[in-house]
């Protein structure tokens, strides 16, 4: 068994017995996507909400929208059927506060929220959440049952 | 301009601005303490997201980050991060304690983030008191997580236009090692332009 490391805006998708995980994630978000039956699991790290709003969207990777997209062809490569796929999303944390309210600062949020509009739109259910609060968050997707573990330091660690 | 592309001048230039900047700083740091504060000469780094979290020593490694808003001829931001030991021991020499407590209390992270301010305004300071740049720094945020999640921060920064993160990084070392900190300078892209205009650089 092997767990594969996805990186900052990068994705991956593995079957099982091999298993995913993505570290310190802040206000990026880790959306995790699993077939139960197939056992194909697949993760994506975003870093922003939307490749709309950027001129240089190369790497589709690093956007809700975009990431999500080419998970689901990796995974279905894979073997798993559209139809199975349930969803589990961390992250999207602010990890400095700042008066101004700038967007930026707000981009853990505005991750969330991308997220889970473009999930709605494939209807994928998301079945697990550990979103905001201030504080980082390494998952990991264990593809044999598709239960997402979330470590922290200092806010405990649950499995989703 | 683009950060995959980047001549060899702008790179000494940036990393000239990190010299003056950080001296200033590591001198402030030494007073504060009262040791002797090494400084190595500061980097340009241009890293891939992917990266990124290497450059601490691992995305899960616990570190207090220290951030501000940079704005003026340099638009950006500063961050300067411990490592959870080193900021430990930090507080420690400032409160004159023996190191006997590993937990940082509020007072500690009260005290760690004006150091921060310190080590942060010196920096800006003398670099604008050299280059005639205008500069002004916001009040410290300061948070203690995973390196990944604190690095996160700047790196949307850059999301926002392209696929690489550039920073000036000094390390700073106590003499008896106990204390290691980092100071990164991350100024946005689009301030590139002004910059070098300011300082006499085209």
């Amino acid at each position: 068994m092997e767990s594969v490391k996805v990186g900052m805006a990068d994705l991956a998708a593995v079957k099982s017995p091999n298993n995913l995980t993505t570290l310190g994630l802040g206000s990026c978000v880790g959306i995790a996507l699993y077939d139960k039956l197939s056992q194909v699991g697949g993760l994506a790290h975003i870093m922003l909400p939307s490749s709309e709003e950027i001129k240089n969207n190369s790497n589709k990777a690093k956007f809700a929208d975009t990431a999500i997209d080419i998970l689901l062809k990796e995974m279905i490569a894979l073997g798993a059927r559209r139809k199975n796929l349930k969803a589990k999303i961390a992250g999207g944390s602010q990890m400095f506060s700042f008066q101004s309210k700038s967007d930026v600062l707000r981009i853990g949020e505005r991750n969330v929220n991308a997220t889970k509009r473009k999930l709605k739109e494939l209807s994928i259910p998301i079945l697990g959440e550990d979103t905001g609060g201030n504080y980082g968050r390494t998952i990991v997707l264990d593809t044999s049952d598709g239960s997402l573990m979330v470590k922290t330091i200092g806010h405990g660690v649950r499995t989703i | 301009m683009n950060i995959d592309n980047m001549n060899s001048m702008l790179l000494d230039v940036l990393k000239e601005i990190g010299n003056i900047g950080s001296g200033n700083a590591a001198t402030a740091l030494a007073s504060m303490i009262d040791k002797k504060v090494d400084m190595d000469v500061p980097q340009v780094k241009i890293l891939e997201f992917k990266d990124i979290t290497d450059v601490l020593g691992g995305a899960e490694i616990p570190v207090v980050g220290i951030y501000f808003e940079m704005s003026g001829d340099i638009d950006g931001n500063i961050m300067f991060i411990l490592n959870y030991e080193s900021a430990v021991n930090l507080v420690n020499m400032l409160f004159n304690r023996a190191n006997s407590n590993d937990n940082l209390e509020e007072m500690d992270m009260s005290a760690l983030s004006e150091v921060g301010n310190i080590l942060a305004a010196s920096y800006i300071n003398s670099l604008s008191s050299l280059t005639g740049m205008t500069l002004k720094i916001s009040i410290p945020s300061i948070n203690i997580d995973m390196a990944g999640a604190i690095l996160s921060v700047p790196a949307v920064e850059f999301g926002q236009l392209g696929d690489k993160i550039l920073f000036i990084e000094t390390q700073f070392e106590e003499d008896d090692k106990r204390v290691a900190g980092d100071l990164f300078l991350i100024p946005k892209i689009d301030s590139f332009g002004k910059m070098m205009k300011k300082l006499g650089v085209s």
